[in-house]
């Protein structure tokens, strides 16, 4: 599904973020990437959704060279992603249904799929009743999980998370997890970056750790805490 | 889809002009001014080149004014020593009596002024064509010799001094438009910025959802789009009118004593409408996509 080859980014003010990155992610799995803030996570994932380009090395996805796309091609590709934010990133003028139709008015969804949709994500989040508020009228985990919902309404391939649980406590955490983990039973790639020990613990899926921009351990089944 | 994209478009773009006013207004008012200025500019060479074309016409020949008190043996005399010279095309005589009615009729209602003259005031004369101008300094220095002429009247300076004026009017015109339309399209570029501004974190959004660049771009170009109109408007309105009156005014005044007629508004009403919008709308997108480069990196 994702395939890095020997992939290095290294930023114009001569920082390398990542470093002969060799990394492939299967379709339908679940993998967390840990490391310490600077190692490297948010490049990779900036990488994966084109909002940066490789130095070198070559990036593939669902079966496409995606290590140059043309400015056209740069939205196709994001759309087969959904991104969820650490600071949930809903327009705060918007009512939460408003925000999803948003999310999916843009990649161009119809008004009845729209209309369709909404109401099924929000039942899978568990927030059909809040339909009608604004984020700012929501707890922070519910905002995250109507992200959650945006993200999905749009039917992506591959669901990337960027420390989805760092602002919330760790019970709602575990909340998020359950959907989390709810959406890749159902087949859709999940790639989370976090710090959150507790859960990468918890859930038992791979773990692939970044240090100073190289991938020091890969691990299925791992703990945030390398046992050997 | 398409009908929806459109609405969302139009929705945003009339949104960004009303949310910033001020700039707005100073967008709509630099490309107004600087399409103004281009319309004087444009106008005058109009006008300039049309009275050099006219003068040239009127005045390719030689005026030769004779002296009152010679008889009419030396003007003939005077008649066939210019006909036998090279490069003289033709030589007609033009006595005082005829000088006068003709300019009465030129003149037209103006003419009964004439009639205040107990004397006629003006000479009996030979007006020369010439084969080819390249002849006028050699025909121009035998007729100065010539005993019995009062003044000979030849417009090629004149001419010459017309054609001057318009290329410097050109020359300076250009650069100054030039130079004003680089300050629009920059207060252009500056005013979507602003939206850019407001609307920083949806677009960021719109970005990573996967909103293609036509659609983060559609609402910021109509902004531009509608701002470059807006002034292009106003200034055809302002153009026009304002050289309707002058030309009236100088239609009056003015024209008898060049005998030349202003080119009227009517007749450049639509170049000028369709001069000026295609302009305005090009000043405006042309800044939107500037300012999308420059803020938003699409």
């Amino acid at each position: 599904m994702i395939d890095f080859r020997d992939v290095s980014k290294i930023y114009k003010n001569k920082f390398t973020a990542v470093e002969n990155i060799n990394l492939k992610i299967d379709e339908g799995s679940f993998s967390f990437i840990i490391g310490k803030s600077g190692a490297g996570k948010t490049t990779l994932i900036r990488l994966l959704i084109k909002e940066v380009e490789p130095t070198s090395g070559q990036i593939i996805f669902n079966g496409e060279d995606i290590t140059n796309l043309t400015n056209r091609m740069i939205p196709i590709h994001r759309r087969k992603i959904g991104v969820i934010f650490q600071d949930f990133r809903l327009l705060e003028n918007k009512t939460v249904y408003e925000n999803i139709a948003f999310a999916m008015e843009v990649v161009g969804h119809n008004a009845r799929i729209i209309r369709r949709e909404i109401p099924t994500v929000l039942s899978m989040v568990g927030l059909s009743d809040k339909a009608n508020n604004y984020p700012n009228e929501l707890a922070g985990g519910e905002q995250q999980r109507i992200a959650i919902a945006r993200a999905v309404a749009n039917k992506p391939k591959v669901i990337i998370a960027d420390e989805p649980t760092g602002n919330l406590d760790p019970e709602t955490s575990y909340e998020i997890m359950k959907i989390f983990r709810e959406i890749n039973k159902r087949g859709t790639t999940l790639i989370m970056a976090t710090h959150d020990r507790a859960i990468v613990d918890e859930m038992k899926k791979r773990v692939i750790e970044l240090k100073n921009g190289k991938i020091i351990r890969d691990t299925r089944e791992g703990e945030y805490y390398n046992v050997f | 889809m398409f009908s929806r994209i459109l609405k969302n478009t139009f929705k945003q773009g009339f949104q960004g002009i009303l949310r910033n006013r001020t700039m707005s207004l100073a967008s709509i008012g630099s490309v107004a001014s600087v399409l103004i200025i281009l319309g004087m500019i444009l106008l005058l060479i109009l006008n300039i080149n049309t009275l050099t074309l006219t003068a040239q016409e009127k005045f390719d020949e030689i005026y030769v004014y004779l002296e009152d008190d010679i008889g009419d043996q030396r003007i003939e005399e005077i008649g066939n020593d210019i006909k036998s010279m090279d490069g003289v095309l033709s030589v007609v005589y033009q006595s005082k009596d005829y000088a006068l009615n003709k300019m009465k009729e030129d003149w037209g209602e103006d003419g009964d002024l004439l009639d205040g003259f107990t004397e006629n005031p003006l000479p009996n004369t030979y007006v020369i064509q010439l084969e080819d101008i390249t002849y006028s300094e050699e025909v121009l220095v035998s007729i100065e010799n010539i005993y019995g002429i009062e003044e000979i009247k030849y417009y090629k300076e004149a001419i010459d001094m017309l054609i001057n004026t318009s290329n410097y009017v050109q020359i300076i015109g250009t650069a100054l438009i030039v130079v004003l339309l680089l300050i629009s399209i920059f207060i252009i570029q500056n005013t979507i910025k602003i939206t850019v501004a407001s609307r920083r974190t949806e677009i960021r959004l719109m970005q990573y959802i996967g909103a293609s660049n036509g659609y983060v771009r559609g609402p910021f170009i109509l902004e531009g789009l509608l701002l470059g109109l807006l002034g292009s408007i106003i200034a055809t309105i302002v153009v026009l009118n304002a050289y309707d009156y002058l030309v009236g005014y100088g239609n009056q005044k003015l024209a008898p004593l060049l005998s030349f007629n202003f080119i009227p508004a009517t007749s450049i009403s639509t170049d000028i409408l369709i001069i000026f919008v295609t302009i305005g709308i090009g000043i405006g997108i042309l800044g939107s996509i500037v300012s999308l480069k420059k803020f938003l990196n699409v």
